[in-house]
């Protein structure tokens, strides 16, 4: 092979591989992000079924019930609208009710109640997920700064 | 009055700094022995400032100062003795006072070991060190000063995070750092070069020692932070592809092609522009991660300390060294002389293609911890890039960078034969394939990518082990005079094989645990028995128990295997009094290279409490693997080649400097 080829044989291959990691990022970008929404965007319809979505508010007062085995259930809200959850799993150590949450999940289809697979509450008695900050400083019933 | 003499000292220092930033470029503009010797000087001036600072702010720790506002805000009278150490570096302050100590400590040690190296390059490379540190030391003055007094001084202090106070602290956090900062020596060795104008294969040799010091530390530092959030946040999982991870492997991925290319160079000088601007990159992927946990603009289920005002500082140092060594490089890079050229088929090519698919890795990781930023601020709306995304983009790319790794070592510089090597592999490749049809045969309903992924791995260990037989003279020689030939190889090719062996232990174990591991929820009472993965977890109860800074509830299981007890797990949810802040302690027992993991949940009011028990498979091997690859590296740091052309104290000093991985 003389220079240049082996120049543009190496170029090609770089291209190649690029192109592929490309595809695959613009692939998982498309189906593999969840969109972060509050209890209102849900209520104006903002969430397609099956899709993951992050679901972020107030944990309601008084609204956490134990189901059957691990299985347990809370309203989130924004204090304009509320949802329904439903987690199966060892909730958080700082999740408390009043105390703002991010939950991981979908809705299924005809299914109102919000099914997570996750719940969010980082370790630190100060935190506040900076979406459901940013959710409830539109609702206007942010305290603090 | 020590607590300003720490303070002063940080000023000196910066003064020193400055002065270390632009004499030593005078005095190689001019060709002013005098003025480049002043850097050495100088730096070991900032050193013993910075380094009496450190410790002055660690005194104030220890002695429960809490007239100093940092040492109140997180420090405790009643907290154990090496959690008051720690705690030095588990807040913002602090952690940033031990960043800029490490990188002192690296311009020290080339200053006092480099004695072989060029003047010019020396005293360039000790000048672009200082430019950082003077970056940093200006940070911490103006925004983050860690000798903050408070008046009158509280009786009692606030307590440190509860999930930092564990072992872990105490040596994840340096670790880390002398793998992140370790890559500014690179960085300022290619900035130096632009700058000079020089750059050979002598370069390449001097960087390289100090490109694998840094990458064996972050190597350990990440797997110590991995199995540290892994036992400590109780969700069982050991990576979470969230962005304060991410921002310490995106240098390690940029680091591993550096240390790959760097090799090329040294042997070969080929590659020598990729080199230079892989070195810019792999630091400005460092600054970027310091930018990424300090400012906090990402959201992350990690604990530190962050602060958004802060963050725009450190943007500014990112923007100017970043665009400036761009800049630079983009300006001189063209004048540099071009490296020999290879075959495809070779073993730069192999390296080439290493490089490839490590930066692209590195890219398409840097994508996805981004993402999420750049969409809301140009759109406003709010997504989460997690792990589904990474297992796709970054999985795919991994594949066949590891399927080529065997191949590397065994293929010639200039040209190899590739069909020569793959006959070589055949025993690795038929150890693999009984793997492979094992996994499947044991395992009912295994998944057909798990065989592969485990075949993988010992496609890795295997080929690694057949680079050393054939280096050696396996079959070939009698096996006397193989043994001989073995221990004589050099430490380097130890290194390498033993780098690369690792890393199929981690991708079996990564594998394994993925796809073998076991999980169950429940509701338990005390008396009851729940089955995981052939053991019989019995729930004798909860018990309330004291620490010294902490109350908790302990529930203890009993551990059988077919009616044989094998041993007691105690998990715990704590309650740290100081700051009213539960943590959960889980339970975990090794088995083999596996482990059986309990974490506890809510207590009911019926006297149930939720239990979540995980059989890990093989997960121990994850961590195993990143600790043989940083021995593998430490190994590599003693060979005798790099002592060639390199001063030779250097090398008998260097391996001290380092801590040894720890578990």
């Amino acid at each position: 092979m003389t220079r240049k080829q082996k120049r543009l044989s190496l170029i090609a291959g770089g291209l190649c591989v690029i192109g592929v990691a490309v595809l695959l990022v613009m692939f998982a970008l498309s189906s593999q992000i969840a969109y972060f929404q509050s209890p209102t965007d849900i209520a104006e319809g903002a969430a397609p079924p099956n899709q993951r979505i992050r679901l972020g508010g107030l944990v309601v007062d008084g609204s956490v019930n134990q189901g059957e085995g691990a299985e347990v259930s809370f309203g989130v809200t924004d204090t304009a609208n509320t949802v329904e959850v439903v987690y199966n799993g060892i909730l958080p150590d700082l999740f408390r009710e009043g105390q703002g949450v991010v939950v991981e999940g979908i809705f299924e289809a005809g299914n109102p109640v919000f099914l997570a697979d996750s719940v969010l509450a980082k370790h630190d008695e100060t935190y506040m997920p900076k979406e459901v900050a940013d959710s409830l400083k539109e609702q206007g019933v942010w305290q603090g700064n | 009055m020590i607590i300003e003499l720490g303070h002063y000292a940080l000023v000196l220092a910066l003064a020193a700094a400055i002065l270390q930033s632009v004499v030593p470029i005078i005095g190689v503009r001019r060709s002013d022995e005098g003025l480049m010797a002043m850097a050495p000087v100088a730096t070991m001036a900032t050193l013993a400032l910075v380094l009496f600072s450190f410790c002055v702010l660690t005194w104030s720790y220890l002695t429960s100062d809490f007239s100093v506002a940092n040492v109140w805000e997180n420090s405790h009278s009643l907290k154990p003795l090496i959690y008051k150490f720690s705690g030095v570096w588990g807040n913002h302050e602090g952690s940033m006072l031990l960043w800029v100590l490490i990188l002192v400590l690296f311009s020290a040690l080339v200053a006092g070991f480099g004695r072989n190296l060029p003047a010019e390059l020396k005293a360039t490379v000790l000048a672009v060190q200082a430019w950082i540190v003077t970056a940093f030391l200006l940070f911490i003055l103006m925004t983050s000063n860690p000798f903050l007094r408070l008046a009158p001084a509280p009786a009692e202090g606030q307590d440190l995070n509860p999930i930092l106070q564990d072992p872990g602290l105490a040596i994840h956090p340096p670790l880390l750092y002398l793998g992140y900062v370790g890559f500014s020596i690179s960085f300022s060795f290619a900035v130096a070069a632009l700058i000079n104008g020089r750059i050979d294969a002598a370069w390449a040799r001097w960087v390289r020692p100090w490109t694998l010091a840094a990458w064996t530390a972050l190597t350990a530092g990440i797997a110590m932070g991995s199995y540290w959030a892994y036992y400590e946040l109780g969700w069982g999982g050991w990576w979470f592809w969230d962005p304060v991870e991410n921002a310490s492997f995106m240098p390690w991925l940029a680091g591993t092609a550096l240390l790959h290319s760097a090799l090329v160079m040294e042997k070969r000088e080929a590659l020598k522009i990729w080199t230079i601007l892989l070195a810019i990159l792999t630091f400005s992927l460092s600054l970027l991660g310091t930018f990424l946990v300090r400012s906090g603009v990402l959201t992350s289920v990690h604990s530190f300390a962050t602060d958004p005002q802060r963050g725009i500082f450190i943007l500014c140092i990112l923007a100017i060294f970043v665009g400036g060594a761009l800049t630079l490089f983009a300006l001189r890079a063209g004048t540099l002389s071009q490296g020999g050229l290879f075959a495809p088929i070779s073993r730069e090519g192999a390296l080439v293609l290493n490089n490839l698919f490590l930066t692209t890795a590195a890219a398409t990781v840097l994508t996805g911890t981004l993402y999420p930023l750049v969409l809301e601020s140009l759109t406003g709306s709010k997504i989460s890039v997690g792990a589904p995304f990474f297992n796709l983009t970054f999985g795919p790319l991994m594949v066949p960078l590891l399927f080529i790794v065997p191949f590397g070592p065994l293929l010639a510089w200039k040209r190899g034969d590739l069909w020569a090597v793959t006959q070589r592999l055949y025993l690795a490749a038929g150890l693999a394939l009984v793997t492979a049809l094992a996994v499947l045969w044991f395992t009912t309903g295994a998944p057909v990518l798990a065989a592969f992924g485990v075949a993988l791995g010992v496609w890795l260990i295997a080929g690694s082990l057949t680079d050393l037989a054939l280096r050696a003279g396996f079959g070939r020689a009698a096996p006397s005079v193989f043994l001989r030939r073995l221990v004589g190889l050099p430490r380097s090719a130890f290194g390498t094989a033993l780098a690369h062996f690792g890393l199929g232990v981690t991708v079996i174990g990564v594998v394994a645990s993925t796809v073998f591991s076991t999980e169950l929820v429940t509701r338990m009472k005390p008396g009851d028995v729940v089955e995981a993965a052939g053991y019989e977890l019995a729930f004798d109860g909860l018990q309330p128990a004291v620490g010294p800074n902490f109350t908790e509830l302990q529930g203890r299981f009993t551990v059988t295997k077919d009616g044989r007890a094998i041993g007691d797990i105690t998990s715990a949810k704590r309650l740290y009094t100081a700051r009213r802040m539960p943590t959960t302690e889980a339970g975990i027992m090794t088995r083999g290279f596996s482990q059986l993991y309990v974490s506890l949940g809510d207590e009911g009011e019926d006297g149930t409490v939720v239990v979540r028990v995980w059989w890990k498979s093989w997960i121990t091997f994850i961590w195993f693997g990143a600790v043989i690859m940083s021995i593998g590296g430490c190994i590599s740091l003693l060979d005798r080649r790099l002592r060639i052309g390199a001063p030779t104290r250097s090398r008998a000093a260097k391996p001290a400097a380092y801590p040894e991985p720890a578990e």
